[in-house]
């Protein structure tokens, strides 16, 4: 890492243009911040609700049901709205410093930049196959549930056909439904815990209207394939998740889902030296909202405390 | 028809390494690859040593190679400009019998000539491997190991054999050989070629291949091995390659450095019978934790981001690399295990030797284009030279692999320069390579492959036909082309 000597040409910087973001730089603003730079990796804002177009959002906070873009887009047009808000979009951090330094790149352009306060709201990614040591094959047709979501809602492609989702988290559920929409036949939900980890009304609307069978306190036990996936095999666990013998079942399909988890994304963060606290960081002035600070099951939280750090920030500025 | 000089069965580091070896002389040469890309067989899950000689027999045929491999490779990775790294290697003992052994180790790798082998005491490992055990109490130190990216270097070999003339087909699976005096017809899955000479280095498959001659005295037998990467947070886990003594069948579970950065863990090394067992397994998890655990007590199973399992293709003891008498113009080069991309250049000169002695003859080409332009890769730069970068070509800035922070500049090059599958990409770039596993930038790649290839977005394929990741585009349904 260089060091690079620099004055603060911000007041703050917000680090990613989802819900999280978009609140704290609209909360910010509303506490008198007003020379704040907004960046996003994508080519848009909104993040990852962009390509949750499925309704439930907004119950709490608008009192509405609306799908994930048009939440989005409610806080997309504020955001715009607000000249004092720059947004640079296609724009991925590559490093923090406890000195309140973001340098990210975009297209032509590489910048390292000094603020006086920092919002990290760099979301969350789903945990891989990997993390959870699936033993077997490495074929095509191994999808995190967030990445098939992406590719049938975004992109108009369909990932398989015959479909297995591993662990019952929110995006599993749903993108079962959504799998079952598009005509593909979802074979089976896998959560190795006694009950699903998603919301109750994801089980209701998403599972048992659609006659998915679940088979909690089972297992993948091995992937098949040698190209593309072929098949699992699941095995019944007991409460230690200890494999019960005997219990071993085959179910063919094309394609695994993985929906076991998500983790916050705070990588810079780490890297930067910056531990992390309730409502606030090691470094006075840096701060993390959303859900790189801790996983939420609903987006009206997310916006509900983001809205929080964008003021605390703003009083943080005030009172240097 | 045309004849070719030489024709060489199987594209991994042995055979480009031959291949570009020859395309110093005026040669027509075909290196033929039944995978779609290269470096798709056993040289895609080798783990990058640059071994320097040490637990080798005396001797062996490959610990001399070995020992010679060493030197040269690193004048082609200056020539190829990719990047080697002289890390050097650790054998740790832990208790006063090990010591021992590694003073015979020491001696055995003396004889084979391996430079500036030290025994270090517990201070130095101390000192220099914070990291390590305290359990440990000596070490060989062996300074000229070091860390190469595989794949980097048989698509850096065989960039440079296609500049000299070499001709390369893939997804050409030889089906049978038949010497018919004076040359040879090989039958493939592309049709009919024809050569003076046949170069078998097709690893797991090499007896098979010596088999279609009638050479049929030697059995390639798959032996398994698992590694586990770890995160690239971890990158300064260890400063050099971290070996426990050697066991009879492999060098032990190790902690190892990478060109890309992430420490991986393993391998493995397990006999088994198919030559398509790819699989990894509980219990080798379990088993590489647990020794590696003896190793660097601070790993963690948290830190693993990936893994895989590579097959050595082992036919006894050591290398075979011989011309077969009986068929006159076929040369084995098989049993290739490790250390065989260490020794990699030096097989390709002793091919050439062989080839020599049995009638092919050799005139340098006027011009051989000893250099290839070297390929940039963000994560490996300084910020003050990614700047300059995308200063010069504005999508170096546009990055698509935010785990591994690869630019759509540096994907777009890697399909230019011959990926047609995403592991190709993968390979070449470290994108879809990291934390996320290619969660948020498939989509991405998907499309600058398919851009690039002209290929339809259901025609990208994870590693070759069968491996197409998405089953059918449904753009038509709402009046959209993808």
């Amino acid at each position: 890492m260089e060091e690079v000597k620099l004055v603060a040409k911000r007041e703050l910087i917000i680090v990613g243009g989802g819900p999280a973001g978009m609140a704290a730089a609209i909360s910010a603003h509303e506490n008198g911040v007003k020379n704040i730079l907004l960046i996003e990796r994508d080519q848009y804002l909104g993040g990852i609700l962009n390509q949750c177009v499925h309704t439930g959002f907004g119950i709490n906070y608008f009192k509405e049901i609306l799908t994930g873009p048009e939440y989005a887009d409610r806080f997309i047009k504020k955001v715009r709205n607000i000249p004092e808000i720059e947004i640079s979009l296609k724009s991925i951090a590559v490093s923090l410093t406890a000195g309140k330094t973001i340098t990210f790149l975009k297209p032509g352009r590489l910048e390292t930049v000094k603020a006086k306060a920092v919002i990290m709201a760099t979301g969350c990614r789903e945990k891989t196959r990997e993390m959870v040591h699936i033993q077997g094959t490495r074929p095509a047709g191994i999808f995190s549930a967030g990445l098939a979501q992406k590719l049938i809602n975004i992109e108009g492609l369909l990932p398989g056909k015959e479909v297995v989702v591993v662990g019952s988290g929110d995006i599993g559920l749903i993108m079962a439904r959504r799998f079952i929409l598009e005509g593909a036949k979802v074979k089976a939900i896998i959560e190795i815990q006694k009950e699903t980890r998603g919301l109750l009304r994801n089980m209701v609307q998403c599972v048992e209207d659609f006659n998915v069978p679940v088979y909690f306190n089972h297992k993948i036990s091995r992937i098949f394939g040698k190209d593309r996936v072929e098949k699992v095999s699941v095995i019944k666990v007991g409460d230690n998740f200890n494999e019960i013998f005997g219990s071993l079942f085959e179910i063919q399909c094309d394609t695994i889902l993985m929906s076991v988890g998500l983790i916050p994304e705070n990588e810079l963060i780490e890297m930067a030296g910056v531990r992390m606290g309730e409502n606030k960081t090691s470094v006075p002035g840096i701060f993390v909202c959303g859900n790189s600070f801790k996983i939420y099951d609903i987006v009206d939280a997310v916006t509900e405390d983001s809205m929080l750090t964008g003021k605390r920030a703003a009083e943080y500025i005030k009172n240097l | 028809m045309k004849i070719y000089d030489v024709a060489i069965i199987g594209a991994g580091v042995t055979g480009t390494s031959i291949a570009r070896e020859l395309a110093r002389y005026k040669l027509d040469i075909a290196l033929l690859e039944k995978e779609e890309e290269l470096a798709f067989g056993v040289s895609k899950s080798n783990s990058g040593i640059i071994h320097p000689g040490t637990q080798n027999p005396p001797g062996s045929t490959k610990g001399r190679l070995c020992v010679q491999g060493n030197i040269l490779i690193r004048k082609i990775s200056k020539e190829l400009n990719i990047d080697f790294k002289e890390t050097g290697e650790l054998i740790v003992a832990f208790n006063e019998e090990e010591i021992g052994e590694l003073l015979g180790l020491k001696k055995e790798a003396e004889t084979l000539g391996v430079p500036g082998l030290k025994i270090v005491d517990k201070a130095w490992l101390r000192q220099n491997e914070s990291n390590l055990n305290t359990d440990a109490v000596a070490g060989l130190y062996a300074p000229t190991a070091g860390i190469i990216s595989p794949y980097r270097l048989v698509y850096g070999l065989a960039e440079n054999a296609v500049t000299n003339g070499v001709e390369i087909f893939t997804e050409t699976k030889v089906d049978n050989i038949i010497y018919s005096k004076p040359d040879f017809e090989i039958l493939t899955s592309k049709g009919l070629f024809r050569s003076r000479y046949v170069i078998n280095s097709a690893g797991l498959f090499a007896d098979e291949i010596s088999r279609m001659l009638g050479i049929d005295d030697f059995k390639i037998k798959p032996r398994k091995g698992e590694e586990f990467i770890l995160d690239k947070k971890k990158e300064n886990l260890t400063h050099h390659l971290i070996f426990p003594l050697p066991s009879k069948t492999s060098k032990g579970v190790l902690i190892i450095k990478t060109a890309d950065g992430n420490p991986m863990i393993g391998p493995t090394a397990e006999d088994v019978e198919g030559k398509e067992d790819f699989s990894t397994s509980d219990s080798g998890l379990n088993k590489v934790l647990s020794y590696a655990k003896r190793l660097i007590p601070s790993i963690n199973d948290k830190d693993i981001i990936a893994y895989f399992a590579g097959l050595r293709p082992v036919a006894g003891d050591d290398f075979i690399i011989r011309h077969e008498d009986n068929v006159p113009g076929f040369i084995n080069v098989a049993g290739i295990q490790s250390p065989g991309l260490t020794a990699s250049p030096a097989i390709a000169l002793l091919v050439c030797d062989i080839l020599k002695k049995n009638g092919l003859v050799f005139k340098r080409k006027s011009i051989f284009h000893a250099h290839r332009k070297k390929t940039a890769h963000l994560f490996q730069i300084p910020f003050s030279k990614a700047k300059k970068l995308i200063k010069k070509d504005p999508s170096y800035g546009d990055i698509v692999c935010r785990c591994e922070m690869v630019s759509a500049k540096e994907i777009k090059d890697a399909v230019a320069q011959g990926a047609k599958t995403m592991d190709g990409v993968k390979f070449r770039t470290r994108a879809q390579a990291g934390r996320c596993h290619g969660s948020f930038c498939t989509t991405r790649i998907m499309k600058i492959l398919a851009e690039g290839r002209k290929l339809p977005i259901t025609g990208i394929t994870k590693r070759g036909k069968g491996s197409e990741i998405v089953k059918e585009d449904r753009n038509h349904l709402r009046g959209v082309k993808f």
